[in-house]
């Protein structure tokens, strides 16, 4: 089926999909049941399925992202979804000391398949403690897999292969992105899940993104097209793993790598993707890697402060500018 | 009480023991490295509840396990060679004393954070629930682990959706270094769990037999559809809490009062007859001595000789496990990320 929809809609047809084809699928988390989900995305699947498998839960984060994992152990395929990443902090111990670890512990010996699904990022005016970035915290745990969806197509294919893996998978979902409307066809083969998607080709200079950022850094590129500047965009779909060949490739091409986050700039996931890029990709960059993220700042509460704290498309396009400029004057 | 029953699980207690203090010896020797916890003085814990499960259930332990899973059937060879951190232990050399798995044995593991196994053990029970089979969780904690966050939230999500778990607190009196009532505002914990609509009662953990009775009415209870059940039991571990730890905060009257009550010689009083005098004998004649060791026979107690032949082949059993410990191969890093990737699919990654 194709057509355009929702980015909650694909997420949701991604649950029902799964969840009709795999009896030990099911989901808990705060107002997933009755309610339908504080985004939605839950809609509809208490009543299909019933609350043994579509769980409303108290509020008790550790609680039940461990009850996650204690199921996963004995087979079952749960989904947790933490009504937003700023809540995950409670569920840390559950997600880095348990479902991270106890395969490996183990000696191998326990299978994973735990989906933890949450909305994180800047929305609007939500204030610090709702709007936060935790990518690098997670992308610090060896035996994680983190999907970073920024488009419908990618919500139902990367939602449905985190519920199919046996190792457990984040699924960052950004809370901007919901009512987001894309394409979406489900006959179409799925990458692997942690494949990186190139959004637009050039050959100027490259900007590596993800989430809500790289379709932000897609209007970039359109505007900086207009101005004779030639960006190619990659949204790297995964944090964990990341997909370095495809960043290496676009490198090699255009000699200029810009990475754009909306993450904290000091110790934020681009700190990893600059490193590891600058390593690799040295006798291939004519400049130095640039980093654009967002401020080292707790996300303030006044609207135009908010929107100063992190990339916008006028930001991006200006950082690539630069970029693409530089040592031209030389 | 059956027979085999009780001597099955005087074996296991007297295994315990000394594949402890065997460990400990190890460990000053510098064959076992890292946080070594260990249990003489709380054996009559895990030998009456596991005796009491059945090989379907499932259990869930924390960082002073290797009697549970000693218990719970795996090999004292897999553990001490866990111990020794080597590829033939249980965990493959990956968890150490603290991490012991046997998915066979649906041994789920030893959990390192204080108030991991509640979380572990209702998802567990949530999956049997939803399937609707009739096995059951055993989830073990101390009593410090009842200040935690997961001890309240796992407790009453177990009792919201009543859930087959059965809640076991080994009550050591002591989180590390901290007495009971310098912790905790209640100190009887099985209190705790009236806050949650679970039934819940305090077993001398001294006792085998006691536990062991409770536990099996519990595990019935469970079954039947009643939902999580909960059990204190009041026990004393005789060493500190660690190998690092010599335990000087307690006083010594203390530590002496409670090694009078140590749970093997409980059992031992419980299994061994009391020998007739010569006098007595010879009163009653050489028939009804026969008729006495019958009835010994049948009434499941042991001759001392028995005993000592289970304290040999316990000596020879443990002694094999540090040997094939010792002899075992070390892990490679080849090993560990195999570790790492078990779960991975067919798909190739960059």
């Amino acid at each position: 089926m194709a057509g355009e929809v929702l980015l909650w809609q694909a997420l949701n047809r991604a649950l029902d999909a799964e969840m009709e084809s795999d009896d030990s699928v099911f989901t808990l988390g705060e107002d997933v049941g009755l309610y339908g989900g504080s985004y939605r995305v839950t809609e509809g699947l208490y009543a299909k399925y019933g609350e043994w498998r579509v769980r409303d839960t108290p509020i008790s984060e550790g609680g039940f992202t461990g009850l996650g994992v204690g199921a996963a152990m004995v087979g079952m395929r749960p989904v947790v979804e933490i009504m937003t990443i700023n809540f995950a902090l409670l569920a840390l111990d559950a997600i880095i000391n348990m479902a991270a670890k106890i395969p490996f512990m183990s000696g191998g010996r326990f299978p994973m398949p735990l989906v933890v699904r949450m909305p994180g990022g800047v929305a609007k005016q939500l204030a610090a403690q709702h709007s936060q970035r935790l990518e690098h915290t997670l992308m610090n745990v060896p035996g994680l897999r983190i999907a970073v969806p920024a488009t419908p197509q990618d919500a139902w294919w990367q939602t449905r292969q985190a519920i199919r893996s046996n190792e457990p998978v984040i699924v960052l979902e950004h809370e901007l992105l919901y009512f987001s409307k894309g394409p979406l066809d489900t006959r179409l083969e799925a990458p692997p899940m942690h494949r990186a998607a190139v959004r637009r080709t050039g050959s100027d200079l490259t900007i590596v993104s993800y989430s809500r950022t790289a379709l932000l850094t897609e209007q970039a590129a359109t505007r900086l097209a207009a101005e004779g500047i030639e960006a190619e965009v990659i949204d790297l779909r995964s944090l964990r793993p990341i997909d370095w060949d495809r960043c290496a490739e676009s490198v090699a091409k255009t000699h200029r790598l810009l990475i754009v986050e909306e993450d904290c700039l000091f110790a934020g996931a681009g700190a990893e993707l600059a490193a590891t890029l600058g390593e690799r990709c040295f006798f291939d960059l004519d400049t130095p890697v640039r980093r654009h993220a967002g401020l080292d700042i707790p996300t303030p509460y006044n609207g135009a402060l908010e929107a100063a704290s992190i990339p916008t498309v006028s930001s991006i396009v200006e950082a690539a500018r630069a970029l693409a400029n530089e040592g031209a004057q030389a | 009480m059956k027979r085999n029953t009780l001597i099955a699980m005087l074996r296991d207690m007297l295994l315990a023991r000394a594949f402890e203090e065997r460990a400990a010896k190890e460990y000053t020797q510098g064959n076992i490295a890292g946080f070594l916890h260990l249990y003489p003085g709380e054996e009559a814990v895990a030998v009456g509840v596991l005796h009491a499960a059945e090989p379907g259930d499932y259990v869930v332990s924390t960082y002073r396990e290797h009697v549970h899973a000693l218990v719970r059937g795996v090999s004292a060879r897999a553990v001490m060679a866990e111990l020794f951190g080597r590829k033939s232990g249980c965990s493959g050399g990956m968890g150490g004393s603290m991490h012991l798995f046997d998915a066979e044995r649906r041994f789920m593991g030893g959990y390192g954070i204080v108030g991991e196994t509640f979380p572990v053990a209702t998802g567990i029970g949530y999956a049997i629930a939803m399937r609707e089979l009739p096995e059951a969780v055993i989830c073990f904690f101390g009593d410090g682990a009842v200040n935690q966050g997961t001890f309240h939230e796992s407790l009453n999500m177990a009792a919201l959706w009543q859930l087959p778990v059965l809640f076991v607190c080994e009550n050591n009196r002591y989180q590390i270094g901290t007495e009971i009532h310098r912790h905790s505002a209640v100190t009887e914990v099985y209190k705790r769990a009236c806050g949650y609509r679970i039934p819940a009662e305090r077993i001398n953990g001294m006792d085998v037999i006691e536990v062991y009775r409770a536990t099996q009415s519990a595990l019935q209870r469970i079954r039947e559809g009643t939902g999580p059940q909960f059990l204190e039991i009041e026990t004393y571990r005789f060493r500190g809490h660690s190998m690092a730890d010599p335990g000087s905060y307690r006083p010594k009257v203390e530590v002496q009062a409670f090694q009078e009550e140590d749970p093997i010689t409980v059992v031992l009083e419980e299994t061994l007859p009391d020998y007739p005098s010569a006098e007595h004998l010879n009163a009653i004649g050489r028939d009804n001595i026969e008729h006495l060791r019958k009835h010994i026979h049948e009434e499941g107690l042991l001759g001392i000789g028995e005993v000592e032949q289970l304290r040999r082949e316990i000596a020879e059993e443990v002694e094999d496990a540090v040997r094939f410990a010792s002899e075992s191969p070390e892990p490679t890093m080849a090993d560990a990320f195999a570790a790492l990737n078990c779960n991975r699919g067919q798909e190739v990654l960059i």
